[in-house]
């Protein structure tokens, strides 16, 4: 015990004394949090539109001006040339080109179906395909509403179905409300496996990890007077993160218990310091540390979830991301953050990362030896 | 000459020795690619939803069954209380129930208004916007499609073409990025940390009191990261045309010749911060967090630049990572030629200049 | 005194593959003895050390380090030694005092004694001007005068030295042989490879290693008698002359 506050005092010593440090602990993840999620920002806004009417007649007006009063386009470009058009699409300043047929609006008050053309800059899937759906839908209701106005005498034709939204946790759909807390996650992890493992690696280059062998410590003292600096240091960003950043800058209030949060995050942490103290059991310098945790964490964090939805992932990847403590500490931050899970709906996940965090200080336990 | 090449030889004894580091030098770019190319996909797929129907008849029936049929769903669970919403929205991945009203088809076949709700959990706005589109979208096919029989008059019927990515992949969007990424990684990174290593080690006076011109010690130290890149950006090509195929659609010599013209930019990079730096952790933490983080954020590859505040778009400009990913894409998967990428070289060229201006003269003051 | 014996070894060896470091190595140390250990680069010096300290374990053979099993009793040896080792190894970027104090805590001294006992070095090493500075900012000399005061501060029964006394000045290494016989006076057995003859004749017995096993042991004034040659340095040369390793 008493041996164990005497590493504590160093280690944080050394930290506080250490001045490239110190900004890369408490500087720069609140930048990033601050700038990330307005960088970070997929919200599907401003699809650009061009559209082309080879014939301009009160029908093709009355269209443009339904979509363009829908507020899901920008209309960048309303003109008979498709040269125009397709040079906006190639320097990527239109995603979708809706051609607008010369006999349009005569083909249509002759109450037949009328063509018209959509292309789709598809290079970006998701504002393609979002994209098409709303330039599909407003479509439809446009030819429903002529279909009303012309031929109020056949009500069976009517679509009397309707589709009504509703959008609960979020009814505003703010997206940094979404991000904020995922990149929380990013940020703890980063700061963690990273520092431990150079941390440690640091003492190997140095030598002094020698003295501290031949000394009567033991095995798990040096390593809990490693890890207990840095899971405070996690602590520490996280609530600034969560109090300062997310919920003063963000207006993200937490709609659960934020102490489930952080019972969550003690075991979280446990769990990534793990993975810099087995990193730092593999490698011999600095150089090494850093390429190995850049190489996992870069795996990790691409199939955490926080980018990309991991149901949407091909199997194989599926199975990667089930031994990935990071995607776990995103659901449960979004669950709890915005929707008020309790430790009930979550029981899965503690159990889960209990067994994480046991398997990976376990291995690296195992791995770090005195003795050759 | 000889000289030279006895460094470089020895610059690459350091790289290839190093198995760990290799790892990372080698294993990112492919792991990328096929995360990328096979994982990472914008698209949504498999989105757990539950069925809330009240009405049990035909029409909600059918609707379900089309919902199944969509790559895009996967219905999880049949709810039988209004309370469960609530709760399984807590308790699991559940992203959107529908909810059929009761009587259904009676009332649709009696004209009366009737509605389908939709109850998305937003705390992801986008997917749940996507989802509830989807859901849109079938239901009003399904209606059209009862009504056709009756050959609807006032009808546009949108024949829509997917230009330059036809299947929707992601690849193609990212791919782009990936090299961009690469490259900045290995030669800038890499590069600063393994010139401030000597720098620590002392190793360094030593090259530099050797009677040879400590200039080329330096560039001699570029040379193994230069071809290291230029055998990556062959592999990912190769992997990203046979693996994903998505295919070079414009001169292969012409992107070649960029990514080159790229991979000297990063490599200025790295030579400037590792004139300015006296410690690997302080190097490595410029590159990571002052280089890559921006790159990675503001070249446009994992979010799109025209959604950003002003001042980031702004301070895109300024990331040699965003126009050769403009550059890329242009060349490789719009098949353009150079006349619509001249600009954007100019620019590249410029800032290379200047970087490398600007390393060799701190290098030059530090040295004398 | 010569009759205790805190150092035994017997036939102990260490293989790397097939390789053996130390090959079969037996001898005795006894209390308040200063033992150098001497042998070219790459003679296998280290690996028997670190093997005595307790830092990796032997591949056959017997030895006991302050009367406990090298085997079966590493943790209770590590309480009773101290070591010093060739890379400087108190942290840079704490202060004199700090390092100290660190050390002293880990050996589980009491915060009193840690106190008294930093005031007295202090003052005994004249670092009194500098106690509050950072160890970095010492020179190399001072630096290697505290790393051996901090290694004996627990008074431990046999202190490791590995080349204390590398790159630095004439004056210096007198005054960092003036503790360790300072040490020795207090009863630490002191156990020192080095690679200065001189520093081998102020020994009271050295051991000479080739190719991993000791050819000679005894008093500098023995051996230079067995050999029959002025000094150490002589004694040196015609033992080493024979080894088939390269150096490091």
């Amino acid at each position: 015990m008493q041996i164990l506050k005497y590493l504590l005092i160093k280690e944080f010593k050394q930290i506080f004394r250490n001045k490239s440090i110190l900004p890369v602990i408490f500087v720069s993840p609140m930048m990033q949090l601050l700038i990330l999620p307005l960088a970070a920002d997929y919200e599907i806004k401003n699809i650009n539109l061009a559209i082309i009417a080879e014939q301009s007649s009160t029908e093709s007006r009355r269209l443009v001006e339904k979509i363009q009063s829908s507020g899901y386009f920008k209309v960048v470009s309303n003109q008979h040339s498709i040269d125009v058009a397709q040079k906006l699409m190639e320097d990527d300043k239109a995603d979708l080109i809706l051609i607008l047929p010369y006999d349009f609006e005569t083909e249509l008050t002759q109450q037949k179906a009328v063509s018209v053309s959509v292309l789709v800059n598809a290079i970006n899937g998701v504002k393609a395909g979002v994209g098409n759906i709303y330039l599909n839908r407003i479509l439809m209701d446009y030819s429903t509403t002529l279909r009303e106005l012309n031929l109020a005498t056949t009500p069976s034709l009517q679509s009397n179905i309707e589709v009504r939204d509703s959008y609960w946790y979020n009814p505003f759909l703010v997206y940094s409300h979404f991000m904020v807390p995922g990149i929380l996650v990013l940020l703890v992890t980063m700061i963690g496996a990273y520092l431990t493992a150079l941390n440690i690696v640091k003492e190997k280059e140095l030598g002094t990890i020698e003295q501290i062998n031949v000394s009567p410590i033991k095995k798990y003292q040096f390593i809990l007077g490693k890890l207990i600096p840095f899971w405070l240091i996690g602590q520490f960003v996280f609530t600034v993160g969560l109090f300062v950043v997310a919920e003063g800058v963000y207006g993200v209030i937490p709609l659960g218990n934020v102490g489930l949060l952080y019972f969550f995050l003690s075991i979280y942490l446990l769990a990534v310091l793990g993975l810099g103290l087995l990193i730092s059991t593999y490698t011999q310098t600095q150089q090494q540390a850093m390429s190995l945790a850049f190489f996992f964490l870069m795996i990790f964090i691409l199939l955490g979830g926080l980018f990309t939805a991991i149901e949407s992932m091909p199997t194989w990847a599926r199975t990667i991301a089930q031994f990935n403590p990071i995607s776990y500490f995103i659901e449960v931050m979004r669950m709890v953050v915005m929707k008020g899970s309790t430790f009930k709906d979550l029981m899965p996940h503690f159990g889960i990362m209990t067994l994480f965090a046991i398997v990976i200080n376990s291995w690296a336990m195992w791995n770090y030896r005195k003795q050759n | 000459m000889k000289q030279f090449l006895s460094f470089v030889k020895k610059e690459f004894y350091h790289v290839f020795r190093d198995k760990k580091t290799l790892l990372l030098l080698f294993g990112l770019p492919i792991v990328q690619i096929v995360l990328f190319g096979f994982a990472l996909t914008n698209e949504i797929k498999n989105a757990e939803i539950a069925i809330f129907d009240l009405a049990h008849d035909p029409m909600s029936h059918q609707i379900t069954e089309r919902i199944k049929a969509n790559s895009t769903f996967l219905v999880r669970q049949y709810l039988t209380h209004p309370g469960d919403i609530e709760q399984i929205f807590k308790s699991s991945n559940t992203k959107l129930v529908v909810v059929f009203p009761s009587e259904l088809q009676t009332n649709w076949a009696r004209g009366t208004q009737t509605q389908i709700q939709v109850i998305a959990d937003a705390s992801d706005p986008n997917t749940a916007q996507t989802l509830s589109s989807y859901i849109n979208l079938i239901v009003m096919q399904y209606q059209s499609e009862l009504t056709r029989r009756t050959n609807i008059p006032y009808q546009i019927v949108p024949e829509v073409r997917m230009i330059y990515n036809p299947e929707l992949k992601g690849a193609t969007n990212f791919v782009p990025g990936v090299m961009s990424l690469v490259l900045l990684l290995i030669c800038m990174m890499m590069t600063s940390v393994s010139i401030v290593k000597e720098k620590e080690s002392g190793t360094m006076e030593v090259l530099l009191v050797s009677p040879f011109n400590p200039f080329l010690v330096i560039i001699s130290k570029t040379v193994p990261y230069l071809l290291i890149s230029i055998l990556n950006l062959i592999v990912i090509l190769l992997l990203s045309v046979y693996l994903l195929g998505v295919d070079i659609n414009g001169n292969v010599f012409l992107l070649m010749a960029e990514s080159t013209l790229f991979i000297i930019t990063a490599l200025s990079m790295g030579l400037l911060i590792s004139s300015v730096t006296e410690s690997q952790q302080t190097a490595m933490l410029i590159s990571l967090l002052g280089m890559l983080v921006p790159a990675i954020l503001l070249t446009g590859f994992m979010f799109p630049i025209e959604n950003m505040p002003i001042a980031l778009q702004w301070i895109s400009n300024i990331i040699p990572s965003k126009w050769y990913y403009i550059i890329v894409k242009s060349v490789m998967i719009k098949g353009l030629g150079f006349a619509s990428i001249w600009k954007e070289t100019l620019i590249l060229m410029g800032m290379t200049l200047f970087l490398l201006a600007l390393s060799l003269k701190k290098f030059k003051t530090h040295l004398e | 005194m010569r009759n205790e014996i805190v150092i035994k070894t017997q036939n102990l060896s260490k293989h790397f593959g097939s390789f053996a470091a130390v090959d079969q190595i037996s001898f005795e140390v006894y209390k308040g003895e200063i033992f150098g250990f001497l042998g070219a680069n790459g003679a296998g010096k280290t690996t028997a050390m670190r093997m005595l300290c307790g830092l990796s374990l032997p591949t056959s053979g017997q030895a006991s380090i302050a009367g406990f099993d090298i085997y079966r009793q590493t943790e209770s040896i590590k309480k009773h030694i101290g070591y010093m080792s060739q890379k400087f190894s108190l942290y840079e970027d704490l202060t004199v005092i700090e390092n100290i104090r660190f050390f002293g805590g880990i050996y589980g001294l009491a915060p009193e004694v840690i106190k008294s006992k930093t005031e007295s070095l202090v003052e005994r090493l004249g670092m009194s001007q500098v106690k509050m500075q950072l160890v970095k900012s010492l020179p190399l000399g001072w630096k290697q005068k505290l790393a051996f005061s901090v290694a004996i501060l627990h008074q431990p029964q046999i202190v490791f030295l590995d080349e204390p006394t590398g790159g630095v000045d004439p004056i210096t290494r007198r005054q960092f042989w003036d503790l360790i016989y300072q040490a020795a006076d207090e009863g630490i057995t002191v156990f020192v490879t080095t690679h200065y003859m001189d520093e081998a004749e102020y020994c009271h017995r050295v051991s000479m290693m080739v190719d991993g096993q000791i050819k000679a042991l005894d008093t500098p004034a023995q051996l230079k008698k067995i050999y029959n040659e002025d000094s150490m340095d002589e004694v040196f040369y015609r033992l080493a002359r024979g080894a088939k390793r390269q150096a490091d």
